[in-house]
């Protein structure tokens, strides 16, 4: 018997068959044939996903970043063409700087008035592409099984990214026969590297050589899912690890081997000892200029192996010495097997003097001041001793996301949602939303400057209509705080708009019925965060912080990563 | 800083719209200017093959060759010296007529350089050469000097490589296997 839909019935079925359970999105008008289909599919018998609208699609594209970073699932964004479109580009580039799998799809018009400037038409495809996995307009119904199949397989396998759908209106209204399509192989895309054995034995003979051994971890051993691996090849050879900001939760803090966090405001002694450490072992990640400082100066002592499944990023701003390229899920293991047992207890007792140093001159006055405005370590500290083990930290961008990944603490795989390579303000409310539906049963704290929920603060909508239990601490020192800290350090104090006046939170809380709470004396912070903790659904807590506050440990821009400043 | 050279790139990607674009956008994005690009059918069918050429330090021209070669649709991308492959480009030289009839040098100068007339009227000839960059931009040279060339233009580079390796087939047929196994 023929099966005959349209396109946009096609999508639901293609979307189903993906197995996706959540959409973020947004209606309008070259979309309305496809939110038509989907009235059908989201409530009663046949009910198949839930659908959040959002108020913003640029919300969409965070949210679904959000839920996919804490379920590894491929979040999905549903927008309309033109502005809707436009909209979600941000989310777009900060999934393919992140490795976030993602689709978008996007209402299009149809194909007949495609470059004549029509009502809401916009050169998707053309403007996706250098910032995307993958791009495709579908163009006729009957290529809707296809093209949704190989959007998804493309966005989760191999280094996961975003792919973004143009679905021409003309596509959406056609009838066609179903038949559905399964896309997992694409001659010219090797998602999957093969693992080569000789590489893998290089790497080896440098580890088990190696003195002061020094491990770099990244979200690629998340997305790899790869983190008892991890442990084991840590554990055999007694390699001390750095982790990325988005690696944080790839190895749990209180790991014996974890030496803590990479990069510009990370931890001092993993700073320094990167510039001693004899073989630098590189897992999923890709050398940020936020980790290594000055390029010329880093690591040159080091042999650098570079596990990475992505080939382009060897030697892209590290020279390797042995690159393994393939899924850290594979490579670990194997590598692993030819490790000889090893201690190095010196090398890391080494870590430790620096450790105390950083805690003395850093980490204690940053999270137990004793007088003056609260401080950002401080809530952070206070909201981590707290949180439950496998609460999921979701950060904005600035001052709030350094303090809070910082000292934040991560006992659970998949436990962080951050943007770190574009460094998108405005992405912490939305993603938390995300991740909330991600993780339905984990507690969601969302760390935000005054800045930065400001961006996205139309999204308390979104929250009020859900009910997202989103956990929301606004560090507001009235400042764009990161950028004021620049120009405090490097444009001579001169505070070009920095400065921002903010309206009362407490009525924007009321306005969408959330629950609130203002913190700004120390004796009540501990009982405010539990009371946020403990209650049911959405949470504002607002912390009025020390206007002046700073970043600390910094490694200025273009510094060698030893410079590492401990105090202005 | 390494020395500039000049790298030819020989890339093979599905036969689908928008991969040319896609690949231009690698090159702009670091700034480096392509000097020709040539696009084709390959001998694989469904494969189209680019040539293109530009100046660039290797390290540069690595990275380039791995982010062409990791869009969905790029089947290989690799970099070549110019003594790696072979090379051919056409110059075509518009001449006007009662210069060439005047002058018995401009006649003389055509042989010489081996290139071909292959159309004669009374207002203009029109002159061919195959051959190296070098060979048709000094044609071009000597021509210019007597004062004759109404319009002149040279081609993209097409070039084969000398090696033996068919590194395109073999990876597609190594694809295909890898499929059926799974």
């Amino acid at each position: 018997m023929r099966d005959r839909i349209t396109g946009s019935k096609a999508l639901m079925r293609a979307l189903q068959a993906e197995g996706v359970k959540t959409i973020f999105g947004y209606p309008g008008g070259a979309i309305m044939p496809v939110y038509d289909a989907l009235f059908d599919y989201t409530r009663g018998e046949k009910k198949c996903f839930d659908h959040i609208l959002v108020r913003h699609e640029q919300a969409a594209t965070h949210a679904a970043e959000g839920y996919a970073r804490v379920s590894g699932e491929v979040g999905v964004a549903l927008v309309t063409s033109g502005p809707g479109a436009t909209n979600t580009l941000t989310g777009v580039a900060d999934a393919m700087m992140d490795s976030t799998p993602m689709v978008v799809i996007a209402g299009q018009v149809a194909i007949g008035s495609l470059g004549t400037d029509a009502f809401q038409e916009v050169d998707l495809v053309g403007v996706a592409q250098p910032i995307s996995k993958w791009s495709y307009q579908i163009r006729h119904a009957e290529d809707v099984a296809w093209a949704v199949s190989r959007a998804f397989y493309i966005a989760r396998s191999g280094r996961p990214g975003p792919v973004v759908l143009d679905f021409p209106r003309n596509a959406q209204v056609e009838e066609i026969d179903w038949e559905p399509k399964k896309v997992d192989f694409i001659r010219s895309y090797v998602a999957y590297p093969k693992l080569d054995k000789a590489i893998i034995e290089q790497a080896a003979f440098l580890i088990n050589q190696a003195e002061r051994p020094l491990a770099l971890v990244g979200q690629g051993v998340e997305l790899g899912n790869a983190q008892e691996e991890l442990k084991a090849f840590l554990e055999k050879a007694d390699i001390p690890a750095g982790r990325t900001m988005l690696g944080l939760s790839a190895l749990p803090s209180n790991h014996p081997l974890n030496v803590g966090m990479l990069g510009m405001h990370g931890n001092y002694a993993v700073n320094l000892k990167e510039q001693e450490c004899d073989v630098l072992i590189a897992i999923g990640m890709r050398f940020s200029d936020r980790v290594t400082g000055n390029l010329k100066t880093y690591a040159k002592q080091a042999k650098v192996i570079h596990l990475d499944i992505d080939k382009s990023e060897i030697d892209k701003n590290v020279k390797t010495d042995v690159a393994v390229v393939a899924d850290c899920k594979e490579s670990l293991p194997a590598l692993t097997a030819l490790l000889k047992e090893a201690r190095h207890t010196e090398w890391r007792e080494s870590f430790k003097e620096l450790d105390k140093l950083e805690r003395e001159k850093v980490i204690e006055p940053a999270i137990h001041p004793k007088e003056g405005p609260l401080l950002m370590g401080e809530v952070v500290n206070a909201v981590a001793e707290q949180a439950t083990d496998d609460a999921v930290l979701v950060t904005d961008v600035g001052q709030n996301q350094l303090f809070a990944t910082r000292y934040f603490k991560y006992h659970h795989k998949r436990s962080i949602c951050t943007s770190g390579g574009l460094g998108t303000m405005g992405y912490g409310l939305p993603a938390a939303i995300g991740a909330t539906f991600g993780a339905p049963n984990r507690q969601v704290v969302c760390f935000m400057g005054d800045g930065g929920f400001q961006m996205c603060i139309q999204e308390l909508g979104t929250i009020m209509e859900q009910q997202s239990p989103v956990k929301m601490v606004v560090l507001n020192n009235n400042y764009l705080g990161n950028v004021r800290q620049w120009q405090d350090m490097f444009w001579m104090r001169r505070k070009s708009f920095t400065k921002m006046l903010n309206p009362c939170y407490e009525l924007i809380a009321k306005g969408y019925g959330i629950g609130y709470e203002a913190v700004t004396d120390r004796n009540n912070l501990t009982a405010a965060i539990q009371k946020m903790l403990t209650t049911d659904g959405p949470y504002i807590l607002e912390c009025a912080i020390r206007e002046e506050d700073n970043v600390l440990p910094m490694t200025p821009p273009g510094m060698n990563v030893n410079e590492m400043m401990l105090e202005i | 800083m390494e020395k500039k050279k000049f790298y030819t790139l020989l890339v093979y990607s599905e036969n689908v719209a928008g991969v040319l674009n896609q690949i231009t956008a690698v090159f702009t994005r670091r700034q480096v200017n392509i000097e020709s690009l040539n696009v084709s059918a390959s001998s694989i069918p469904g494969v189209h093959k680019y040539t293109i050429t530009a100046w660039s330090d290797e390290d540069q021209i690595v990275k380039i060759t791995k982010q062409i070669e990791k869009k969905i649709d790029v089947i290989k991308a690799n970099y070549f010296t110019d003594d790696q492959l072979f090379i051919r480009e056409t110059g075509l030289y518009k001449l006007a007529t009662d210069i060439v009839l005047q002058n018995a040098e401009v006649s003389r100068t055509i042989r010489h350089y081996d290139a071909q007339i292959t159309e004669v009227n009374p207002t203009y000839v029109i002159a061919m050469k195959s051959g190296k960059t070098e060979d048709i931009l000094n044609l071009y040279n000597a021509l210019d000097q007597f004062g004759c060339v109404l319009q002149y233009t040279r081609s993209g580079r097409i070039a084969v490589t000398r090696s033996t390796q068919e590194q395109v087939s073999e990876f597609l047929e190594q694809r295909e296997q890898t499929c059926q196994k799974s």
